[in-house]
């Protein structure tokens, strides 16, 4: 194609979508059919879209998202394992003003952060949680996590995870919609364009309820496919998510202004 | 003069927080150093200088929350004791990685494990040599008095500002409980967002567009660019070592022996300097206030003129290591004493001095 055409085509009136200028330039690190990259792009299109991208500072995780300041133009610091709940309260206490978020996996948050998660939840710090829930360690390559599902398998769980010896997976977003702390608790995902716009608006309205100081966190959980961890290709892995992974976490909103839904 | 109150050394260095304009305050309670966290929480410093006081959920969130504060440009401290700061050192090694000022105070007590609540002096290695993860150091100031509690949090933040890199005033249960008169400074004003963004241009502040955007990590995945990053905190290391080295010296004119302290025990070897004199022992005091860097050079400096040295600590002998690098063997060096929250008393102290250098 001559770029004499290109040019034509490349025109203000023909643009029906273009990356949002608060995703940096830079190739994402995640294998390709992940959904880490989509969710990166609706919470940096939320911020974009807001106007806030000059006052939001983000907090990146340990785990796949470890990069994830490489990829979203704004502040970031990045958080021992499990700690970006407490960095997050440390920052929002001192910048008030600002919009504070934490991005972390389930490793992060559920396991080895536990702690920082319910008691940053349960102090109601006005900050926004965004959840990637993909049940399993995905960065170290694939080992079982907290939220691995019974009998599924993984590098740790090789015949399947026994939950007499493994113990149970934990649905901490059950939990932290049980705090009084939270203020809008929601669990969705991002594998087709209508999940996407559902996610998207589930984040919007945890910056919003951080932008008007409702008093609590706002804490939105997407259930994502790992397609390389599971080894599956990313529309089987989908397919798998749906199958398995929906009926044990399923999508929808569980607490919406304070209140839990019923 | 500035105002002076009788306060504990846990009360004045809260007091003294709140005085050197510090904007955050996170911890978890532990004895002995509670009382920090209590007087904050009664003097509501909130009210009267917006810092923010915060109780954790543990002291690996408590150091976390520094850690995130930190990186905001704006300043920050914890305190605790230590078993709760072997629990912060994950963060503390953060902290040091990311080059990021904070003020943490360790009150220690006797250990290893929950050991005892009496003080003790046996964090000196987990000071100085590192503790956390990696090559690191922190800048490390001993207090020997309730005043130096007071003034190490002014110096404190000004050192940890200047090098970008978190500091730790090394106390003791002793210190921490005791009363003393104390001169308090004068208020500095917290530092407004202006300032802030002038002056650390490296801060979380919320990217403005005409700036790179700041990411504060750790983190660098490609050794050569990793190892950089090592050899240029080494570098600030050494130019901190050129430039901060603090000591005093007492005593120290037409003397045959040497005491090494720091911290409650320096105090105690001040009254076994009169003691021995009394038996006509001729003994001064070489007191480091820099933990790190370590007065080395000081130490050397003065080994023509004396036949031994002792090293006071309440520990099995941390300190004494370093005067021994110090001293390259040229004059016996030992080590005096006791442990598990027992304080030494002066007379022991020169009893030590007696059996160990000048009659060994």
């Amino acid at each position: 194609m001559s770029e004499d055409i290109l040019k034509e085509i490349i025109q203000p009136e023909n643009i029906v979508y273009q990356k949002t200028k608060m995703m940096t330039d830079k190739v994402l690190s995640y294998c390709p059919g992940c959904g880490h990259g989509t969710a990166h792009r609706i919470i940096m299109e939320v911020v974009d879209e807001m106007g806030i991208g000059e006052d939001t500072i983000g907090i990146a995780p340990v785990g796949c998202s470890v990069l994830a300041y490489e990829f979203m133009n704004i502040d970031m610091q990045q958080a021992a394992h499990g700690r970006a709940p407490a960095l997050a309260t440390g920052i929002k206490r001192l910048w008030p003003d600002k919009f504070v978020f934490t991005y972390q996996g389930d490793g992060d948050l559920a396991a080895i952060g536990t702690a920082e998660t319910i008691h940053a939840c349960n102090r109601g710090e006005n900050i926004c949680i965004f959840f990637i829930n993909n049940g399993i360690y995905g960065m170290t390559g694939g080992q079982m996590a907290p939220t691995t599902l019974p009998n599924m398998k993984s590098s740790t769980s090789p015949y399947g995870r026994d939950v007499k010896t493994m113990g149970n997976p934990l649905k901490m977003t059950d939990i932290v919609a049980q705090l009084p702390g939270t203020y809008f608790v929601s669990r969705h995902s991002v594998h087709t364009p209508r999940n996407v716009r559902k996610t998207k608006k589930a984040v919007r309205k945890a910056f919003e309820n951080q932008r008007d100081n409702k008093g609590g966190v706002s804490f939105v959980e997407i259930v994502s496919n790992c397609n390389s961890g599971w080894k599956m290709t990313p529309v089987k892995s989908n397919e798998w998510m749906v199958e398995n992974m929906f009926p044990f976490y399923p999508l929808g909103d569980m607490k919406i202004d304070g209140e839990l839904v019923k | 003069m500035g105002e002076l109150k009788l306060m504990k050394g846990n009360e004045a260095v809260a007091e003294a927080a709140i005085r050197a304009g510090a904007d955050g305050y996170f911890g978890y309670p532990i004895t002995p150093q509670s009382e920090v966290i209590e007087y904050l929480m009664v003097e509501k410093p909130y009210e009267r200088t917006g810092m923010v006081v915060l109780q954790a959920e543990s002291e690996i969130a408590a150091i976390n929350m520094v850690y995130g504060a930190a990186g905001t440009g704006k300043k920050a401290m914890t305190s605790s004791s230590s078993p709760g700061i072997s629990l912060k050192m994950e963060g503390i090694s953060y902290l040091a990685g990311t080059e990021l000022p904070c003020v943490i105070l360790n009150v220690v007590r006797g250990g290893p494990g929950l050991g005892t609540i009496q003080p003790s002096q046996a964090d000196y290695f987990q000071a100085t040599k590192g503790g956390g993860h990696g090559d690191y150091r922190m800048i490390v100031l001993a207090p020997a008095s309730v005043q130096e509690m007071s003034d190490f949090v002014k110096l404190g933040f000004e050192l940890a500002f200047k090098y970008r890199n978190p500091l730790m005033i090394l106390s003791d249960g002793v210190i921490g409980q005791m009363m003393e008169k104390v001169e308090l400074f004068d208020p500095i004003p917290r530092w407004t967002d202006e300032e802030i963004i002038e002056m650390s241009p490296w801060a979380t502040t919320g990217r403005t567009m005409n700036r790179e955007r700041n990411i504060l990590t750790s983190l660098d995945l490609d050794p050569s660019r990793q190892e950089k990053h090592n050899e240029k905190l080494v570098a600030k290391y050494k130019k901190i070592s050129e430039n901060e080295i603090r000591f005093e010296k007492i005593n120290c004119e037409d003397i045959d022996y040497l005491f090494v302290a720091y911290g409650s025990s320096s105090r105690i070897c001040q009254k076994s300097i009169q003691l021995a004199k009394e038996k006509g022992i001729k003994v001064g005091l070489l007191r480091p206030i820099t933990l790190y860097p370590y007065p080395t050079k000081a130490i050397q400096d003065m080994l023509g003129d004396i036949k031994g040295i002792l090293c006071v600590e309440m520990s099995a002998g941390q300190m004494v290591e370093d005067v021994r690098l110090a001293v390259e063997g040229k004059v016996p060096v030992e080590h005096y004493g006791r442990m598990g929250g027992i304080v030494h008393s002066p007379q022991e102290v020169v009893e030590a001095l007696e059996q160990k250098i000048i009659g060994g």
